[in-house]
């Protein structure tokens, strides 16, 4: 199969989306990926020029909520799904943000 | 060798809506963590977005405010990054179309006037919030979703005091259309900054540093005095910048390195799918336009040219929208401008200090202090006894009812003052002699008299006026 994405990209994805990846995962999601990328330049085939981007699929337009505030009452439940909570809080791992934004 | 500065502010602002921008959960602070939220907020499966119209409003009357082009078709993008505060995983933002580009600010900086220009400005959601602890991180989801507006400058700023200015300036224009507190101690209004300079002459930009944690205006002026001190001395010495961002150190006045920039960001940006497309029409507009508040240039202006206040004054008045708001509803309830204006800046000004009160939580009302302002105007009472009446006005007392119930009306009738005037007259002869003997001091000792009389209530023009002419015949 010709190669659609290297090793490089698919480890930097993987560390942007927090992903550790193994010796042995990293060819195996390479192909993977490889093989999903073949089919979407499939789409490439097609002629697009004289079409406008879409970037909703819904036929909506202006379709927007009053600024009304509702609580919805989900916190309880919210919580009780969480993996870990304190005092009202959700506990993670630390985790100290690099990029600061 | 000179340099010459370039700033670039990134300024978030957070709108003070009554919902989040795209769930109805409650915009409110202090409330037990994680109670305003909903699956929508916590990015559960299947969930759809849905757009506030009270923030795509906001947006517009920012743009309108900065002088700003109206994006009439923008979509929403995704910005991708894996943080526990982000529960979906991605920030819904504006990339491609921002809400609205090219506008300006005017600055003045020592007499000089200038103006700024503001590349762009999006509408985008904040993030929770997290506490680190020692072992574990918590995490509060109650800001998730509240709306932000973000207004990148043009890389226009030439120097500390241009930044200064220049906040000073965004802040009030957007406090003013009430979209926003704009209070950077609450972190309602929060600046990002860019600073690189350049030998005078060169084209290129030199390589830019962002600081970090300015949390007041005055630090962000201080940051960038240093930093630019610092930048002069790398170069000086022959080293180089480095692209990285720097924390100021509020203690210290210093910039701390706190990371080397490696490469782009890689957010991975896409067209938002689950929000429908918008269409912004220039009715729409125009209708926000025909309704924004006025802004506080103009006000000082109009208070300048068309009530003759002093520029000092005018500027009082309109350092909170509300103060401006009560001084044109002052105005319009027909109060004397000048008698207004001070009123405003000494007594309500004196009282809202006292009580560590905004004017909103008291029950002072404009008519109540222009119906004052009358009373005065016209002799009813003095200005001594005005501050009784102040004080009843911040009891929500009506004015005119107050000075009736305490007896306090000014004797001002001349037909009930004259008998007064004659009996003192009549009961002070020595007096009377020593004035036409030339002591004008005299006639303080007679005035003293018939204010006793009167227990204080006369109207000193009034008196004076007829006691001269009683003792003149």
């Amino acid at each position: 199969m010709s190669e659609k994405i290297s090793k490089e990209t698919v480890s930097h994805v993987a560390s942007l989306a927090k992903l550790e990846l193994t010796d042995e995962q990293l060819p195996y999601f390479t192909d993977q990926l490889g093989s999903i990328m073949g089919i979407f330049d499939s789409l490439n085939d097609v002629d697009t020029s004289n079409v406008e981007p879409t970037f909703s699929v819904t036929d909506q337009i202006n379709v927007m909520r009053e600024d009304v505030a509702d609580n919805w009452g989900q916190r309880d439940a919210l919580l009780d799904n969480a993996p870990d909570v304190s005092d009202g809080l959700i506990r993670t791992p630390t985790i100290i943000d690099e990029s600061g934004d | 060798m000179n340099f010459e500065t370039t700033i670039g502010l990134e300024v978030h602002v957070e709108l003070k809506t009554n919902s989040k921008i795209f769930s109805p959960s409650p915009v409110q602070y202090g409330v037990d963590p994680n109670l305003n939220t909903n699956v929508i907020d916590w990015g559960y499966p299947g969930v759809l977005p849905s757009t506030n119209k009270g923030v795509v409003k906001s947006g517009i009357m920012a743009a309108l405010a900065l002088h700003a082009e109206v994006e009439k078709h923008p979509h929403f993008d995704r910005k991708n990054y894996f943080y526990p505060d982000n529960p979906k995983a991605y920030q819904i933002t504006q990339k491609d179309t921002p809400d609205a580009h090219d506008g300006w600010i005017e600055i003045e900086v020592d007499g000089k006037k200038k103006k700024i220009g503001i590349e762009e400005m999006h509408i985008e959601e904040d993030a929770g919030k997290n506490t680190h602890g020692n072992k574990f991180s918590y995490v509060d989801l109650n800001r998730q979703g509240t709306p932000l507006i973000e207004i990148v400058s043009k890389p226009d700023i030439a120097s500390p005091d241009e930044a200064y200015a220049y906040l000073e300036a965004l802040r009030e224009r957007i406090l003013f259309t009430g979209i926003s507190d704009v209070k950077m101690e609450e972190g309602s209004m929060r600046v990002d900054v860019n600073v690189s300079i350049r030998p005078y002459g060169q084209k290129e930009f030199g390589t830019k540093v962002e600081l970090k944690n300015l949390n007041s205006f005055n630090y962000v002026r201080k940051g960038l005095a240093y930093e630019e001190k610092r930048q002069q001395r790398v170069i000086m010495s022959g080293g180089e910048i480095q692209q990285e961002t720097r924390r100021f150190d509020e203690t210290t006045g210093k910039t701390i390195l706190m990371r080397v920039k490696e490469g782009a960001d890689d957010y991975r940006y896409f067209p938002e799918p689950d929000l429908p497309a918008l269409d912004i029409t220039d009715a729409w507009i125009n209708e926000i336009n025909d309704s924004m508040p006025e802004m506080p240039a103009s006000r000082r202006q109009r208070y300048v040219n068309e009530f003759g206040l002093k520029d000092y004054d005018a500027m009082v008045l309109t350092q909170t929208k509300e103060m401006a708001d009560f001084f044109d509803a002052m105005i319009k309830l027909g109060a004397d401008p000048k008698m207004a204006s001070n009123y405003l800046q000494v007594n309500v000004n004196a009282y809202l200090n006292d009580e560590q009160k905004d004017l909103s939580e008291t029950e002072i009302t404009p008519e109540n202090l222009s119906t004052m302002i009358k009373l005065i105007e016209d002799g009813t009472i003095s200005s001594k006894m005005a501050k009784k009446v102040f004080k009843g006005i911040t009891e929500g007392k009506e004015p005119k009812k107050f000075v009736e119930d305490n007896g306090m009306v000014q004797l001002s009738d001349p037909a009930q003052l004259q008998p007064i005037i004659d009996e003192v007259l009549s009961n002070n002869p020595q007096s009377v002699e020593d004035f036409h003997n030339g002591k004008d001091r005299a006639i303080g000792f007679l005035v003293g008299q018939i204010m006793k009389q009167t227990r204080g209530k006369a109207n000193p023009q009034v008196v004076n006026k007829l006691l001269m002419a009683s003792i003149n015949k």
